[in-house]
């Protein structure tokens, strides 16, 4: 049999999906359920005066009106509402807790009805008398207010004097407004009512776990009594890392009328959520003449909210990617009166890997060299933080097949120096790269005697394929057809799991996996050795294999016994084992996935209209375990870069605090008509050091650097450099 | 959104009745617009009043050699209409660059006619909005407002008509045909969208209840030299920043007659007579089509986030204009600009 890990393999759970028979968090069906309308403030700071639900009352079919004054009793303590992915310190959001407005669009009240419909209505009924302090949502106004957060980052040598000092400097700021991560899936929770104080909670989620410690710290319940699930998750991101408000306001629903309770948020108010923070981000690099860097300066300004400090690494990519002997770093944030933001799709690497592959851009201008020269000029095989070598590092790789499928080597250096009829020719690279994470997962096999295997853990899936990869490493793994092994995610009451994020799952649930089959192999092989006249006698563990159905000799295919006649021996209808992934601590080796990506794009010289027209992703991530489905990762990774190049903005109105773009008709996202040829390469890259499978995950790569080779591509075609995203037609001047 | 009551009506006469008789109701037909505002709290109607059944579904070819189109016909069946793909493929083209295939499936040509603004405030219940709420004050002046008008605007409202179909039928110069309780009677296109003055809730001049009934198109299609082009911030499925309808008459190299409006740039489609004249007479080329650009915009405003409009537009205007003359229409499925 064929190994199925390394194919291309269409989803498992494909059909499920198309055929509406997998469920989604608000989908689930309860008896005498009830539905909850979340009201939302319309002011940004201040407090509820009053709340007047009369007219909503007294509409037929409206069950209760849900407030700060009336709800059920939730813990008091900060450290109850700080889940597992909630940023050290501050004070996470309690929502309906009490009389405080810290944000726009923050839920204020939830309208619990007989039907959705009665519900939604009743909530328009709602009347709330605020008194409002003043407020600030503009990261640009409050720059004063930038606080170093963290520990810096440690620096090397002088890097403003090496910067006074070079050759050839170069030093810009570059400007990422607010994205939202705009999964298709509204959040939603059903939250069913089960009797005697037991919850049973369908959430979207990417963690179900963490929500349930969450719910479980919040109302002050036992964890027997809260099982969380989560079996299918339509699009996350990021947004589903920590708990969100449905999932609260359902479950205050369900305690209060003590019957199950559904809350299902629009489109606007996931407006509300959290989302990818507004950064300001200064690069300094200064180069010698020949193009080697001397000196890196990265000063990233995000903003945070009042009541938390949400900061990711946007400078460490810097620090890492490219050889420098003098560097300096630091992460600043400015408090607004927002919700506080999370992590999005290549959190800090999105955003900081922009800003560097545009800074490199402009520094292979002013040095006059090829940007993939500059790129190789400063290649470094060592993290230039820790000093240490990399686990496994192919970029260089990723630069020569990328830069030959795209035909890099005939692009003409000069802007404007390319055209198609009426259109500017653009031709722009960038490199990428993300963390090789892997965390402690755990998962059960059970193994049955028809030759049945059921994998189970608590990971979800968030739509990038966990369902389909835990299938093809079990099969491999225990020898039998991929059609004979069942997955089951998304469920508090399975093996411990974290979160789905980080791009840390594939690696992190393969290595449970693996550990898991080989206990069942070691009891299947003590049990066969003790069948009369067995032929694998002798045999260690290490010297068998799973394969087609039976326990065999490595060495020797020959001597073999079919799995089902071990069990029948051993008298078992099934064999149940549950393992960690157990990686081994090594502060030897950095861990990092890399990618360069090309892009060409076409600008209509009188009109500024853009159309990006081609992008290659040559990418290293180690092994890589379904060539399909993590290719239409690195492919959504493309096409979010595309969007976040030339589309993506929350426009708040700061007046109001509101962000006036709530909804997917005018917060643009790329269509299919700006999506063109996107071809995905991976590149081969062994790596036995990172775990026994080499695998590092491919879910935040394919959208890093994306952005910055089509921003350095629009200047190739204009000559124009805009360095505020999205670059939209009116900023390129004519 | 609210509840409602819900009736079909069963002829004309019917729906005018029933929107005489009820001062808080609203006719839905494809719905692709008020469906949206209900959700959003915007519209409250007290009662839809479903006009979906009237037999106002036909092309026809008017006596006169012009065609009649009943206001219920869908946006794709009309934009695919032999003869309005034939006689008068800039409507044809104008209706395909607006929206998506399953919007103009659902939406009507009356309905076309009356979808209200996208301004962000006046989506947004939280913020003031004159044309949602009179008197409430325009956020949009001192906004957000990339997206808004440049052209006629008021010091109570910026917000634009974000029709494309409006735009060709501005420039054929159509006739609005509308029925009410004293009867029928027709607008001519330019008279019935409005500027907003200091009346911006009031998008146009059809009577309080009245129905549209068809919109008729002159004989005179500009099959030969027309374009449209729509300029947006993705290549689809978004709103026009700014676009243009150009249609010409060409007679021995020079310009016989012109016809010019402008989309996404004000409170209706932006036609005026200076610019047409500007190119009758005229040689095709780019001093003609500046000098009418500049008529077409004179004027023209613009605020904090949307000046930039001005300058599209009136390269816009050039181009498109330059694809008229050469016969080489914008295609609307394919998004490289001619």
């Amino acid at each position: 049999m064929a190994p199925s890990i390394g194919t291309s393999t269409s989803r498992v759970d494909g059909r499920a999906k198309v055929t509406g028979l997998a469920k989604y968090a608000g989908e689930f069906a309860a008896p005498d359920l009830a539905y909850g309308a979340v009201v939302t403030s319309t002011i940004t700071k201040g407090r509820i005066a009053r709340i007047d639900a009369s007219s909503a009352l007294a509409i037929r079919g409206v069950l209760d009106v849900l407030t700060h004054t009336n709800r059920p009793k939730m813990a008091a303590g900060d450290d109850d509402y700080r889940d597992d992915v909630a940023p050290e310190g501050g004070s996470p959001f309690r929502p309906l807790y009490d009389d405080r407005v810290k944000f726009n669009g923050q839920p204020i009240a939830l309208v619990l009805a007989e039907d959705w419909e009665t519900a939604v209505f009743a909530a328009t009924l709602v009347q709330v008398d605020y008194e409002e302090d003043g407020f600030a949502t503009d990261l640009h106004a409050r720059l004063e207010q930038a606080h170093t957060v963290d520990k810096p980052q440690k620096p090397r040598g002088d890097a403003a004097k090496a910067f006074a000092g070079a050759a050839v400097r170069h030093d810009a700021e570059y400007f990422i407004p607010a994205e939202y991560h705009n999964p298709m899936e509204l959040f939603a929770a059903t939250v069913v009512w089960n009797g005697g104080g037991k919850l049973t909670i369908y959430d979207k989620t990417q963690g179900v776990q963490n929500v349930q410690r969450y719910v479980c710290g919040v109302f002050g319940l036992k964890p027997d009594d809260v099982r969380v699930m989560s079996p299918f998750v339509g699009g996350a991101f990021g947004i589903g890392l920590r708990p969100q408000y449905e999932v609260v306001l359902a479950t205050l629903g369900a305690l209060k009328l003590k019957r199950s309770v559904r809350v299902v948020l629009s489109r606007a108010q996931m407006y509300g959520l959290s989302y990818r923070p507004a950064t300001i981000e200064r690069v300094s690099l200064g180069a010698n003449a020949g193009g080697a860097l001397d000196a890196v300066a990265y000063e990233a300004v995000a903003m945070t909210s009042q009541h938390e400090e949400f900061s990711r690494n946007d400078a460490g990519w810097a620090e890492q990617l490219y050889a420098s002997p003098n560097a300096r770093y630091a992460h600043k944030l400015v408090p607004l009166d927002v919700m506080t933001p999370c992590d999005m799709r290549a959190p800090g690497a999105a955003t900081g890997v922009y800003a560097l592959e545009c800074a490199m851009d402009e520094l292979a201008v002013a040095l006059k060299l090829d940007p993939l020269q500059l790129r190789l000029r400063c290649y470094s095989d060592r993290d230039q933080e820790s000093g240490l070598p990399y686990s496994s590092k192919q970029l260089k790789e990723c630069y020569r097949q990328g830069a030959e499928a795209f035909g890099w080597d005939r692009r003409s250096p000069s802007p404007r120096s390319m055209r198609d009829g009426s259109e500017l020719v653009g031709w722009g690279m960038a490199s990428g790269v993300w963390e090789a994470l892997q965390m402690p997962f755990s998962a059960r096999i059970i193994l049955t005697a028809n030759g049945h295997a059921e994998i189970s853990t608590a990971a979800t899936d968030i739509g990038t394929g966990t369902y389909t990869i835990v299938a093809q490493v079990a099969a491999d793994m225990l020898g039998l057809p991929l059609d004979s092994v069942t997955v089951k995610l998304g469920d508090s009451t399975l093996p411990t799991a974290q979160v789905e994020g980080g791009s840390w799952t594939a690696a992190s649930v393969a290595h449970a996996i693996v550990n898991a089959a080989d206990d069942v192999r070691k009891e299947l092989l003590s049990i066969a050795q003790t069948m009369p006249g067995s032929p694998l006698s002798g045999l260690a563990p290490d010297d068998v294999v799973l394969a087609d159905g039976a326990l065999a000799s490595k060495s020797d295919g020959g001597r073999a016994v079919a799995v089902a006649d071990v069990m029948r021996h051993g008298k078992m209808e099934r064999l149940e084992k549950e393992r960690s992934s157990d990686f081994k601590e090594d502060d030897k080796h950095a861990r990092n996935t890399h990618s360069a990506i090309f892009a060409e794009v076409k600008v209509d010289e009188e009109l500024g209209v853009i159309r990006v027209t081609r992008v290659v992703s040559a990418v290293a991530a180690g092994r890589i375990i379904n060539t399909k489905t993590a290719a239409s990762q690195i492919m959504g990774g493309v096409v979010w870069g595309i969007g976040m190049a030339l589309h993506e903005e929350a426009l708040t109105d700061h007046a109001f605090g509101r962000v006036m773009n709530a909804n997917i008709a005018e917060y643009h996202v790329p269509v299919n008509a700006d999506v063109h040829d996107i071809k995905v390469i991976f590149v081969d890259e062994p790596d036995s050091v990172i775990n026994p499978m080499g695998i590092k995950g491919v879910g935040e790569i394919g959208i890093v650097g994306v952005a910055a080779a089509i921003a350095n591509a629009v200047y190739h075609a204009t000559g124009q450099r805009v360095r505020d995203l999205p670059i939209t037609l009116d900023k390129l001047a004519r | 959104m609210n509840n409602f009551e819900y009736s079909r009506a069963t002829d004309v006469a019917d729906a005018v009745r029933q929107i005489a008789a009820d001062p808080a109701a609203k006719f839905i037909a494809g719905g692709t617009n008020l469906i949206d505002l209900m959700k959003y709290d915007v519209e409250r109607p007290a009662r839809l009043i479903d006009i979906t059944r009237l037999p106002l579904k036909s092309v026809e070819e008017t006596r006169d050699g012009g065609v009649r189109i009943g206001a219920l016909v869908p946006n794709s069946d009309l934009a695919y209409h032999p003869l309005i793909e034939q006689r008068y493929p800039l409507l044809s083209s104008a209706i395909l660059a607006g929206a998506s295939a399953q919007l103009r499936n659902m939406a009507s040509t009356g309905g076309n006619l009356l979808q209200r603004t996208r301004c962000f405030y006046f989506y947004d219940v939280a913020t003031p909005c004159n044309k949602r709420e009179p008197g409430s004050g325009c956020a949009a002046i001192n906004g957000i407002n990339r997206i808004n008008a440049i052209l006629g605007t008021s010091e109570a409202c910026i917000a634009t008509h974000p029709s494309d179909m409006c735009v060709a039928l501005a420039a054929l110069e159509a006739k609005v045909h509308v029925m009410g309780p004293s009867g029928e009677r027709s607008i001519a296109f330019e008279d019935f969208h409005r500027l907003p003055g200091d009346t911006p809730h009031l998008d146009n001049n059809l009577g309080p209840n009245e129905v549209v009934t068809a919109i008729e198109l002159p004989a005179e299609g500009y099959a030969a030299n027309y374009s449209y082009l729509k300029i947006r911030d993705r290549l689809s499925y978004a709103f026009a920043l700014v676009s243009v309808a150009a249609a010409l008459k060409l007679d021995g190299g020079r310009i016989k007659e012109a016809r010019l409006a402008l989309g996404g740039v004000a409170h209706k489609p932006w036609r005026n007579r200076d610019a047409e004249a500007a190119l009758r007479g005229e040689a095709p080329g780019r001093a003609a089509f500046e000098k009418a650009a500049a008529a077409l915009l004179a004027g023209a405003k613009g605020y904090s986030h949307n000046s930039f409009k001005i300058g599209l537009a009136r390269r816009a205007i050039i181009r498109t204009l330059t694809q008229a003359a050469n016969a080489t229409p914008q295609i609307q499925s394919v998004k490289k600009i001619r």
